[in-house]
């Protein structure tokens, strides 16, 4: 890369905005254009569905302050996007009219909530959650609400029905899975997160079949229930998000469940790369492909991405993690679930605080932990230097897990 | 709002006003203080925003809740007997002036 080459992020979102700062640390901030289509400076998406949804004061909260860009010599494009990629000639080009050479260029587009054909996005009382504006919205709505019903009990879901009960709101959420969290988090785990929130007062139900949407004017009135109607005065999508990969798609990149990249976040073009919510990654040892939706994700790829586009080849292999808060629920996760391990408990020192350790074979795979912030951290630790102690020791609450490492 | 000091591993150090109701996390990651990392945004998650609050100041911040406490046992640089959580410190009229350490590394 030569000084003047421009690199070219599209997405302002975790990934984006940690990217440019990698890049203006490693003093590059002048060849780097961000195209982010919202009109806020990149922010912290976190706190929208707890503190922000919560608190009317709280303001979005910029990832860096205006002056911080212009220093850096980062030139924003706010408020636009990127339409097209003409891969032959370099450039892309956007929505305002005006084009952009690049040398290298970064996708960074992030993941858009899924939706339901049968209820349209223009609904006065349908909300779903990812940007600034979604939760802002949302806000408003929760605030004017007596009564939430959340579609879907993940993450998000959830977090956004304990900020609802905390608020003094009824809220049910409908779950057509057996269980919470079935993909991401143990049996275990999700027990107690489902007692948890139930005991706080959210009607939590399992296993059931949504449908019947009736909607009256520009709002929707009820659903059914396992056949039973079920008034909404105010619902919240939460059911997963899907990659934006229709930019790379159209520019002929390969995407399958996300762009496809290598360890060095390449894209099958190699002046492109992608990162963050939308990348499809081989994992580090087993090869099979991951795509997460995680801050840790997008902020340890866009180290790698640094690596990448300044011709240093760092391949990304990063201990994923992941937290939610859900009320009085802290859930800190290090390592990804395996399908065939081994668990075991370690107490907390309260009954509503412990981990659990998953094992495969000897090695520990994962440990997933509930209002432990320590054993997290030591968790992380020992996971990131390969360390196994044995189910015995980790698990003897007399034992630190700290002093394990 | 008050005027803030970090001083930085070097020994040099970054003073500018900071923005109206942040956390002192908030205003060093706004500002760009080199070494606030703040990877969780300020949700005490992950200790990446470590700090050496000032001897002289030390005294006049509240005491760290328990789940902040908890992650200043897992700070990357050893802890010091200021050392504080940025995210978890609000800053109010009454700290200006305010100097902290940023330590030499967050992981």
């Amino acid at each position: 890369m030569t000084p003047n080459e421009p690199i070219v992020i599209i997405g302002g979102g975790h990934a984006g905005a940690q990217l440019c700062n990698a890049l203006a640390g490693a003093g590059l901030g002048a060849r780097v254009h961000l195209v982010c289509d919202e009109a806020e400076l990149p922010y912290q998406r976190p706190p929208l569905s707890k503190a922000f949804l919560k608190d009317p004061q709280q303001a979005v909260q910029a990832h860096r302050a205006e002056p911080w860009y212009a220093e850096a010599g980062i030139t924003l494009h706010r408020g636009d996007a990127v339409v097209a990629i003409d891969r032959a000639a370099h450039t892309v080009q956007l929505r305002s009219g005006a084009q952009l050479p690049y040398a290298q260029l970064v996708l960074a587009t992030g993941a858009v909530a899924r939706t339901l054909p049968a209820l349209p996005a223009t609904l006065a009382n349908v909300a779903a959650l990812r940007s600034a504006a979604d939760a802002l919205r949302l806000r408003g709505l929760l605030g004017a609400a007596q009564q939430l019903t959340v579609l879907g009990g993940g993450f998000i879901g959830l977090e956004i029905a304990a900020t609802a009960r905390a608020l003094g709101k009824q809220v049910t959420v409908l779950e057509s899975a057996p269980r919470l969290l079935s993909r991401s988090v143990s049996p275990e785990l999700a027990e107690h997160v489902l007692a948890t929130h139930r005991a706080s007062g959210i009607d939590l139900r399992l296993g059931v079949k949504v449908g019947d949407f009736a909607i009256v004017g520009d709002r929707l009135a009820s659903l059914s229930v396992d056949g039973q109607a079920h008034a909404v005065e105010l619902l919240v999508m939460g059911i997963g998000a899907a990659p934006q990969v229709q930019l790379a798609q159209d520019a002929g990149l390969a995407c399958d469940n996300g762009i496809v990249v290598d360890e060095l976040l390449r894209t099958s073009d190699a002046a492109i790369l992608a990162l963050g919510d939308c990348a499809s990654f081989p994992e580090h040892g087993s090869g099979r492909r991951l795509r997460l939706e995680s801050v840790q994700n997008a902020n340890d790829q866009a180290r790698t991405a640094l690596a990448t586009l300044t011709g240093q080849h760092e391949p990304y292999r990063a201990l994923p993690w992941f937290w939610s808060e859900q009320g009085s629920l802290r859930l800190q996760m290090a390592g990804l679930m395996p399908a065939d391990g081994v668990r075991h408990r370690r107490p907390g020192a309260t009954p509503a605080s412990f981990s659990i350790l998953h094992y495969v074979g000897d090695r520990l795979a994962c440990v997933e932990s509930v209002n432990a912030p320590l054993d997290h951290m030591a968790a992380r630790k020992l996971l990131e230097t390969g360390k196994s102690p044995a189910p015995t020791v980790a698990c003897d609450p007399a034992v630190a897990l700290k002093s394990l490492i | 709002m008050p005027d803030i000091t970090f001083i930085l591993p070097d020994g040099s150090a970054l003073c500018f006003e900071a923005p109206d109701s942040v956390s002192l996390m908030q205003a060093a990651t706004g500002y760009g203080v080199p070494g606030i990392i703040a990877e969780c945004g300020g949700s005490a998650q992950c200790a990446t925003c470590h700090v050496i609050v000032d001897p002289d100041w030390a005294s006049r911040l509240p005491a760290p809740r328990p789940d902040e406490e908890a992650l200043l046992a897992c700070t990357a640089a050893p802890r010091s007997p200021t050392s504080r959580l940025s995210c978890q410190i609000r800053l109010e009229a009454p700290l200006q002036g305010l100097v902290v350490h940023v330590p030499d590394r967050q992981y």
